[in-house]
Order: C-alpha cells, then sequence, then structure tokens
C-alpha cells in the first residue's frame, strides 16, 4: 500500500477508473495537459490521450450539459468543476436535468455522471473560492452528494461513485488536499456509499461531520478527552443518501450531539442530522443538540480562521452538551 | 473598423501613419505615466507574494496599455464593471494606490473591510468601479442594466465591462450581448483576448475567426484592435463610447494582447505557455511601443523613464508601508453589510463569536496563501 495525499488519491482513482473502463471521459476546465488548478488530474491525458482527457471552453453549464448528454448515451463522464463555488451556472442542467433524467423518463434515461468539485475555506479564498453548498445539492432528489476526508475514502468512494447508477456530486474538500495522508491500497476498491465511518470511539457525546471538519473534530475531541470526556466522532461521508439509521444509533449511544460543518448555519446540513435525531430519538437526549457551523453570512477573507468551525468551537460545544 | 482585421495606429518605428491622435501633450503624458504605474504596482504584488506578505495575485504584466487605451475613452461619471486584470483602468483614474494595496492586504482601510481576494477591487470614487466578482461572466448583463438605468434618465453616461476571452463563453457574455443588442444600451463590451484563459488557448475557447466577429450574430459592430498599442485600443473605444452616447447602441471590441506571466501568483505558465509565444511578444512590449511614440514625437528619452520610474517607485513604497501598518478588519465586519440591517439570527452569532473569544481566546490565522 502507498501512502498518498487525499489529491494523489483522487488522482489514483480516476486513473484506476479509467484503465479499468475505457468509456470514463474526464472533462473540465483545466484538467488538460496542466492537469487541473489543484493538479488532480495530473497525467491523465499523457496516459489516456485527449479524447479521455480534455480541456472545455470556460462554462460550467457547458460541461455538466455536454456530460449529461454523454451519461444518456454510454460514456462514464467524470466532469470536474475548478471550484464548487463556480458550480452555479450550472445549476440548472444538475438540479433540473442529471437529478430528473431517470424520474421523467420513467427509467428510460439515467445520467450516470460524477461530478468532482473541491469545496470549503482554510486556503485564504474569500467569498468565492471557499464556500461549502452541499446543503443546496442535498435538496435535490435524484442527486447523491458524497464528501470524503481521508485519502482511503477519496479514492474508494470516487471509484464507488463512478460505478454508481446515478448522477453524484463529489465534494472534495480542498483544505485536506495536501493536509492529510494515509494508506491507500493498490488497484480498485470502492467504499460503498450512503455508509458512516466511526472515526472515534466514544460513551459521552457524539460528534457528527464531515469532509475537512474530520481532522478539526479530532483535534477537539483529543483536547477533551483530556479533560475526560470521551467523544464518539462519526463521518457521514455520504449526505445523500443518507444513513439515517446509523446516524440514530450513533446519536443514542451517547444521547448528546454535537453536528459540525463549515456551511452556514441556516438550512444547513445540521439542520437534517437534528430533525432526524429529535424525530427518532429525542427520548434518549440528555442536552439540546448542538451546531457548529460557519455563520449565516457570505464567506470573509482576512478573517475566515474566525468564520470556519474551529477546536476552539467544536471543544466549546462539546463541553456545553456534556456539562448540560 | 473591422472584427476580424486588426487595427493599429502605432507602426513599429513609431509612427502613426498619419492618424489624428487628439491628445495634448500631458494627457499622452498621463498615459505613459499610467502605464509604467501598472506595471509598477503589478510587480511590486508579485514582490509581496512571494514574500509572503500578501496571499495572492494577478500578472498584469503585458496588457497595460488595453487598460490604459480603454480607461482614455471614459469620463469619471461613467461606469466600470472591470475583471481583476484591470489595475490600469482604476490607476488611470486616479484611484490611490494606497487604496488598493488595503484590497491586496485585505485590512481595515480596504474599501471591502477585508472580505474579498486581493485583486477583486471596488470604488466608488473618482469613478464607479464597480466591485469585482470571481465567478467569470456574471457582470456583463449587470452592466447592461446599469446602462439601461442611465438611459431611462436621459443621461449621457455609458457603462464599460471589461472581461477576457475565457469570459466569452459565459453565460452572461451571451445574455449580456444579447439584452444590450435588443435593448440598444449604451455599453461597450470590451474582451481583452490575452490568448489564454488560465492554461486553456484561444483554439480551445472558440472556433470563431476572431472574438470580435461574435458581434455580428447578436447585431452589433465588433471591432479587433491591437491590444498592445495604446492609441487603436483609445480609437476603437472612443468611437465605441461616442456610438453608445448617441444612443445608437452596443459595441463589442477585442484587444488582442498576451499575458506576459503566468495567470496568478497560483499558476506556473512554463507547464503549457511555448516558450516561443513569450519571446514573440516581449517583442512587443506595450511599453516599449508607446515609448517608441513618445519619443518620436520628442517626448521621450530615458530620463523621462527614469524620472516617472522613481516617482511610481516612491509612490508605492509609501503606500505599501500605509497598507501592511494597518490592522485587520475587526471581528464584526463578518457579520456587518450582509443586509442593511443586521437580522437577529446574525447578531446572535455575532455575540457567540465575542463570547468565546473572551472565554477561549481569538481563533488563529492560517499562513494567508492561496494554493491555487
Ligand atoms: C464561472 C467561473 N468558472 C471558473 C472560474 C475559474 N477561473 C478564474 S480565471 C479563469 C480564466 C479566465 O480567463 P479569461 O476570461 O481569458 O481572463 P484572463 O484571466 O485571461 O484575464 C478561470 C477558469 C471562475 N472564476 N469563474
Ligand atoms: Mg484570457
Amino acid at each position: 500500500m502507498a501512502t498518498l495525499t487525499l489529491l494523489q488519491a483522487v488522482n489514483d482513482a480516476l486513473k484506476t477508473a479509467m484503465r479499468d473502463d475505457p468509456s470514463v471521459v474526464v472533462f473540465g476546465e483545466d484538467v488538460g495537459p496542466k492537469g487541473g488548478v489543484f493538479l488532480a488530474t495530473e497525467g491523465l491525458t499523457k496516459e489516456f490521450g485527449a479524447n479521455r482527457c480534455f480541456d472545455t471552453p470556460l462554462s460550467e453549464d457547458g460541461i455538466i450539459g455536454t456530460g449529461i448528454g454523454m451519461a444518456l448515451n454510454g460514456l462514464k463522464p467524470v466532469c470536474e468543476i475548478q471550484f464548487q463555488d463556480f458550480i452555479f451556472p450550472a445549476f440548472d442542467q444538475i438540479v433540473s436535468e442529471a437529478a430528473k433524467f431517470r424520474y421523467r423518463s420513467g427509467g428510460q434515461y439515467t445520467c450516470p455522471m460524477v461530478i468532482r468539485t473541491p469545496y470549503g475555506g482554510g486556503i485564504r479564498g474569500g467569498l468565492y473560492h471557499s464556500q461549502s453548498g452541499e446543503a443546496y445539492f442535498c435538496h435535490t432528489p435524484g442527486l447523491k452528494v458524497v464528501i470524503p476526508s481521508t485519502p482511503h475514502d477519496a479514492k474508494g468512494l470516487l471509484l464507488a461513485s463512478i460505478d454508481d447508477p446515478d448522477p453524484v456530486l463529489f465534494l472534495e474538500p480542498k483544505a485536506l488536499y495536501r493536509q492529510v495522508k494515509g494508506e491507500v491500497p493498490e488497484g480498485k476498491y470502492k467504499v460503498d456509499l450512503s455508509t458512516l465511518r466511526t472515526v472515534r470511539e466514544g460513551r459521552n457525546v457524539t460528534v457528527f461531520c464531515y469532509g475537512a471538519m474530520v481532522p478539526v473534530c479530532e483535534r477537539a475531541a483529543v483536547q477533551a478527552a483530556e479533560k475526560g470526556i470521551e467523544t464518539l466522532i462519526v463521518d457521514l461521508r455520504t449526505l445523500l443518501p443518507l444513513d439515517e439509521e446509523g446516524v440514530i444509533e450513533a446519536a443514542k449511544q451517547t444521547g448528546r450531539v454535537v453536528v459540525v460543518h463549515e456551511a452556514p448555519r441556516f438550512c444547513g446540513f445540521g439542520g437534517e442530522i437534528s430533525a432526524i435525531i429529535a424525530e427518532n430519538a429525542i427520548e434518549y437526549m440528555e442536552a439540546p443538540i448542538a451546531r457548529v457551523t460557519g455563520f449565516d453570512t457570505p464567506f470573509p477573507n482576512t478573517l475566515e480562521h474566525h468564520y470556519m468551525p474551529d477546536e476552539r468551537r467544536v471543544l466549546d460545544a462539546i463541553e456545553h452538551v456534556h456539562n448540560y | 473598423m473591422a472584427a476580424t482585421q486588426l487595427l493599429t495606429v502605432i507602426e513599429p518605428d513609431g509612427g502613426v501613419n498619419g492618424h489624428d491622435v487628439g491628445m495634448t501633450n500631458d494627457e499622452l503624458l498621463h498615459c505613459y505615466r499610467t502605464l509604467l504605474r501598472t506595471r509598477a504596482f503589478d510587480d511590486t504584488c508579485m514582490k509581496l507574494q512571494r514574500s509572503g506578505r500578501i496571499g495572492f495575485s494577478i500578472p498584469n504584466k503585458g496588457v497595460e496599455a488595453t487598460q490604459v487605451g480603454a480607461a482614455s475613452a471614459l469620463q469619471k461619471t461613467d461606469w466600470l464593471f472591470p475583471s481583476y486584470r484591470d489595475f490600469g483602468m482604476a490607476l488611470y483614474h486616479g484611484v490611490p494606490m494606497a487604496d488598493m494595496l488595503h484590497n491586496m492586504f485585505g485590512n481595515a482601510l480596504d474599501s471591502a473591510k477585508g472580505r474579498q481576494m486581493p485583486v477583486h477591487f471596488s470604488f466608488v470614487e473618482p469613478i464607479k468601479f464597480v466591485s469585482i466578482s470571481s465567478p467569470i461572466g456574471t457582470h456583463l448583463p449587470q452592466a447592461v442594466g446599469a446602462a439601461y438605468a442611465m438611459k431611462l434618465r436621459g443621461e449621457k453616461t455609458v457603462a464599460v465591462t471589461s472581461f477576457g476571452d475565457g469570459g466569452t463563453s459565459s453565460l452572461g457574455f451571451h445574455s449580456g450581448l444579447n439584452f444590450a443588442a435588443v435593448w440598444k444600451s449604451p455599453v461597450v463590451f470590451l474582451c481583452q483576448n490575452n490568448q489564454w484563459a488560465i492554461s486553456c488557448p484561444s483554439s480551445g475557447q472558440t472556433a470563431s475567426e476572431s472574438y470580435a466577429i461574435k458581434a455580428k450574430a447578436y447585431g452589433m459592430p465588433g471591432v479587433l484592435v491591437d491590444g498592445n498599442d495604446v492609441l487603436a485600443v483609445r480609437k476603437a473605444m472612443l468611437e465605441a463610447v461616442d456610438r453608445a452616447r448617441k444612443g445608437l447602441g452596443p459595441t463589442l471590441i477585442e484587444a488582442f494582447t498576451f499575458r506576459m506571466a503566468g495567470h496568478s501568483t497560483s499558476d506556473d505558465p512554463t507547464r503549457y505557455v511555448p516558450k516561443e509565444q513569450f519571446a514573440e511578444w516581449e517583442k512587443k512590449d506595450p511599453v516599449l511601443r508607446f515609448e517608441k511614440f513618445l519619443a518620436k514625437k520628442k517626448l521621450w528619452n530615458e530620463d523621462v523613464r527614469a524620472k516617472y520610474t522613481d516617482e511610481a517607485t516612491a509612490e508605492i513604497h509609501l503606500a505599501v508601508q500605509l497598507a501592511e501598518g494597518t490592522p485587520r478588519p475587526g471581528i464584526e465586519t463578518i457579520f456587518s453589510d450582509v443586509y442593511r440591517d443586521v437580522p437577529a439570527h446574525i447578531r446572535k452569532q455575532g455575540e457567540a463569536a465575542f463570547d468565546l473569544a473572551a472565554r477561549k481566546g481569538d481563533a488563529s490565522a492560517g499562513d494567508g496563501k492561496f494554493p491555487l
């Protein structure tokens, strides 16, 4: 097994899929000779040729629209949107088209495609290179939404997404691209979608998180342990369709819940987790559910470290629900 | 003027082929001074980024003449919907360098309160330099709307929007040009074709003979102009602005130029730009081109360059000191300006942030590097 960064694991997954299946094509802005602005697609054009990994004109609408057509007609497109912040010109294609083709055609036409895009803050990218837009897409029946937090999961989840019969939005935590390293098996393997990952066992407080917030929560849990609080951390890794049973089970285990995400709070994914627990396990709750999230403001630049949840804020919430 | 034939004014020897320049010597020297200040500003920002003092910048080298020529055709009452590479337009109209550097440092004196990335300027004085957005192409239809308001009120002003070759593929390009032509809006679309959209060459962006020719299908004139020639850009812009002011509708101008650097401080152009292309365009440097013209008019020698360069250096030096010495914006700026009035839920989040900072200390800042 090789030790790879999350970014290298994504690259490895793409190569593995393209070697395995000649119908897989990768395209987007700057993904060809340059290898993507983060280098996630480095070497693909060289190995697989410009017919299978190529640059497009600067149009997200065009990227996703043509991707849909390819998917309808037997190819396996893996489209890259350079930053999740720039996905909105393609919102119509994703929400009105890719997500609804199967339903509106009675299952005659389907869109098995993957849309990869880096999301989240921590790189001093200001309003438009930092956003976490998962909630917009989790509100879209027909779409799957996946977010890895480790190199192992990045490869296994991406390969599962490429094999999936439905459109998958694959959000990559750009803050972790080079920050996390881990062992990644060679060749093809899959991490099943809609499964949770227990990051750390604990009997006092349950923390639900995903993507770039996972290491933040892990660090907070270490500090909580020094204060005698044992934290169970659950990495949701597929937000839609969500393993609701697993969420309820993990909440029941401690009866004290914190949900963490970078995205704004109002109508954020934390609201969904809270509602699922309230509906199914409220009698197990020993404390109100706490959310640690980005603020309900646009994403600032200079002060991004105040905007993004950090160990300080997560630990404060863990202590709060623990001592309630 | 044509959509596929390059309009040029300044000849290789500095002559202008009988073209009536129509500018005073002072005006010409203001253009020259702005070229040098723009280049110096760019150079300083690149160095500040390389030494870790700011997080990011966008190179400007090679495209200064387009910006200066275009800006010189505008009045202070006109509106600019610029792109992130338009330093020269702001400087031409007198935006103080310090104000631009406050943005580059994202400090408390930044007009946008440190909320935006570097090079995303916003100014209302001395000219409307409308807040820059990162998403490409969104500002084209906005310029058309601003122009609609001008027309409705019977004002003789124009809106100019500037964007890149890559921007012509955006949804906003299509709706912007289409609406403007249908409405006969007082708008000028300035496409700065620097031949690259990050690593994508024009051959990967369009199959049209030029970008300017796209105007024809929308029903407006398209003009292809030498973007390294201040006077050619100015000529095309003056004509377009004049048409707009007379109520004759929009124009698309394509300024053909070259980005003599990477896309941004995070980009390595040697990975994809052919060496020969750099060498070829090095010879077409827009500053040298304008110097040749000025020299022929006896307005230029090495001393003039030295004098203006020294002035620009001193100006930037002071501005950097001021901007770097200015503290970060206060935490409250995260929560203000989302709406005119701060709603209760945002106020509560702000109060919680202050409370936590008081109890547990401040959040720690990252290294401020933008890795793209
Ligand atoms: C909608 C959108 N998609 C992608 C990007 C990422 N991006 C930033 S600049 C750029 C290239 C722009 O090229 P061009 O329009 O030619 O302008 P130039 O940078 O060359 O001046 C890209 C793809 C973006 N900012 N917005
Ligand atoms: Mg360009």
